[in-house]
């Protein structure tokens, strides 16, 4: 065996101290297979992803649609063109949460400790998790689109669309990157899933994703302006159905180049100082 | 300056510790710990829960960094060259820490990757390794559904796929039943056979004589005793063989005999009574040899004859006068660091 031969110690071994970036991305993509793997031997795991997009359009296009709809002048059929772009962008955020879930049940196993025991860089790990958080979304996209199609949704740029999915993904990201601080932080997943649905609901609620800000309180109108739950749902509108493409991106690109350059390194930083 | 090859005791130096200082709020996890691990050899660290066994592998393998003080693997300092020592280290802690979700073949081969091996190779070893570890059948199960004794086997195979110079067992067959725990053993011996440099962690007597060819005792964050096996079990008495005549008529004539016969370095042997039976201490196994011949040769009716190690309490006891104190779990009281 040639284990026998080859374990000879090399203890005045050179190891090098740098990774280099194909290194970076061995590990990344090692870890990458290691998450894809727990969703196939977890399926369920899928289902978040692959019921929100059904049941949110249902709700908001079937309950909401046709009040919402008069009111913007049109009915159901004009809510559908208005809602679904913003249901791509509540998604983006929703979903993001699972990244951080996720991470805080592997921190409690002892697998954690090997791979920081192991010389590969500290952030691969969560740049693992970010990946695979961004493939399960984009599988979500497709379901909403499908869906939207099915409730007589039109879309106008097909190129759009396309830059709608990576306007969100680039947003959505950032995002992961708060969800993964909060997963090294706190203690359990369950106290991870609180603080996300107190920090999402109002987000969500208090932007143009839903219904129009034209009604709402001056104060509020300023919030919904900057948040950028309002500016990614105002980006896919124009994006994908036509009209005015602005600042309303170049805010979304803000803030998520904004969230990243601050939370990356605070994530990675936790998870290296983690004892 | 401490340099690895000023190490007293002889031999190439893989670990090497000087005043190692570690705190939790107000618990002194570690309180100046020193250490010398020669290549090729076992170092048992023994002592009770609490003891700061598990902080010093955690130290030792960059998960945690020391207060102060200076340690040193494979010439490779703890806290400046962090990378270095992980590629010559090799962890099985307390718990298993394989991906339990993940079928076996599949921990091995992302350790594989993670450590740089490529992806052909990666494979061959992680076929090459559960071959070893008798793992094959299971190889494409989720660890999930493995036995105690296999996950525990796993994760000795995942410590040995980058071939460590320096191998941590933190308490290795903790919560393991006998049987397992000798499967255990062996696959260590195999290992230092190959000679991969080992420092064990461990809360029996039992386990540090049956792998470990040096001992360091450590009590509340401070090492207690250290040296060769054969000297400490001399400190503290070793084996205890127990002689049980079918007569216990016969058990004081057969203790002033022992006692008169003079076999070298033989401690007083000792009555106990209660149950019957003649202690006597056994340093070696010559020793071993001349009271079993000469409690034979007596041609009395023996019941039983076994031999006995001492416990850790009993190491403590004549090590430091005190029983092995636990006053309180070095986890428990350090809320912040998470479980092992």
């Amino acid at each position: 065996m040639s284990a026998a031969t080859a374990t000879a110690p090399v203890l005045e071994g050179q190891a090098d101290a740098r990774i280099t970036l194909r290194g970076h991305l061995r590990h990344t993509g090692a870890l990458i297979r290691r998450n894809l793997l727990w969703i196939r031997q977890d399926p369920e795991s899928m289902f978040d992803a692959l019921l929100m997009p059904i049941v949110f359009t249902l709700l908001f296009v079937y309950v909401f649609g046709g009040s919402i709809g008069q009111a913007l002048g049109g009915g159901q059929e004009r809510y559908v063109q208005y809602v679904i772009p913003g249901m791509l962008a509540m998604m983006s955020m929703t979903l993001s949460q699972g990244v951080g879930t996720g991470f805080s049940q592997d921190f409690n196993s002892g697998v954690m400790d090997r791979f920081r025991s192991l010389p590969i860089g500290r952030g691969s790990v969560l740049f693992a998790k970010v990946a695979v958080e961004l493939a399960r979304m984009l599988f979500s996209t497709v379901i909403l689109m499908v869906v939207a199609v099915l409730v007589g949704f039109h879309i106008t740029h097909w190129m759009g669309l396309l830059a709608t999915v990576g306007l969100a993904a680039l947003f959505a990201s950032s995002i992961m990157w708060i969800f993964l601080t909060l997963g090294v932080v706190l203690k359990n997943a369950q106290s991870v899933q609180a603080m996300g649905f107190l920090v999402l609901f109002p987000l969500q609620f208090g932007s143009s994703i839903f219904a129009p800000p034209t009604s709402m309180p001056g104060w509020l109108q300023h919030f919904t302006d900057y948040n950028p739950l309002s500016t990614l749902a105002d980006s896919a509108r124009a994006l994908m159905t036509g009209g005015p493409v602005g600042h309303s991106v170049w805010l979304t690109v803000g803030w998520s180049v904004a969230i990243t350059v601050v939370m990356a390194p605070v994530a990675i930083h936790k998870f290296r100082t983690k004892s | 300056m401490t340099r690895i090859d000023d190490n007293p005791t002889g031999g190439r130096a893989a670990v090497t510790v000087r005043g190692l200082v570690k705190h939790y709020g107000e618990t002194k996890a570690l309180d100046g710990v020193d250490l010398d691990v020669r290549e090729g050899t076992v170092m048992g660290v023994l002592g009770p829960n609490g003891a700061g066994k598990t902080t010093l592998v955690r130290i030792l393998s960059t998960l945690i960094t020391p207060d102060s003080g200076r340690a040193t693997v494979a010439g490779y300092d703890v806290v400046r060259q962090p990378r270095q020592l992980r590629r010559v280290i090799g962890l099985t802690g307390q718990y298993a820490s394989v991906d339990e979700k993940l079928p076996g073949w599949e921990n091995l081969y992302m350790i594989g990757r993670l450590l740089d091996l490529p992806r052909k190779e990666a494979r061959a070893r992680a076929d090459e390794l559960l071959e070893r570890f008798s793992l094959t059948e299971a190889a494409r199960r989720p660890a999930s559904t493995y036995s105690g004794g296999m996950r525990r086997r796993l994760d000795l195979a995942a410590s040995m796929i980058g071939r460590p110079a320096v191998l941590y067992l933190d308490e290795p067959t903790t919560g393991l039943d006998p049987r397992t725990r000798n499967e255990v053993w062996d696959e260590v011996r195999t290992m230092v056979g190959e000679g991969v440099t080992v420092l064990l962690t461990t809360q029996y007597m039992e386990e540090a004589e049956q792998l470990a060819s040096e001992l360091t005792v450590v009590d509340r964050g401070k090492v207690i005793a250290n040296g060769g096996i054969e000297e400490l079990k001399a400190k503290v008495g070793g084996r205890t063989l127990r002689v049980r005549p079918a007569d216990p008529l016969e058990l004081r004539p057969l203790a002033a005999m022992l006692d008169e016969l003079g076999i070298t370095g033989l401690a007083t042997t000792t009555v106990d009574a209660e149950r019957g039976s003649l202690l006597v201490p056994i340093l070696n196994d010559e020793q071993l040899t001349a009271v079993v011949g000469a409690v034979t040769a007596r041609g009395i009716t023996i019941a039983s004859i076994t031999t006995e190690l001492p416990s850790l309490d009993e190491v403590f006891l004549s090590l430091t006068g005190h029983r092995a104190s636990a006053p309180q779990d070095a986890r428990s009281a350090a809320p912040e660091e998470v479980a092992v």
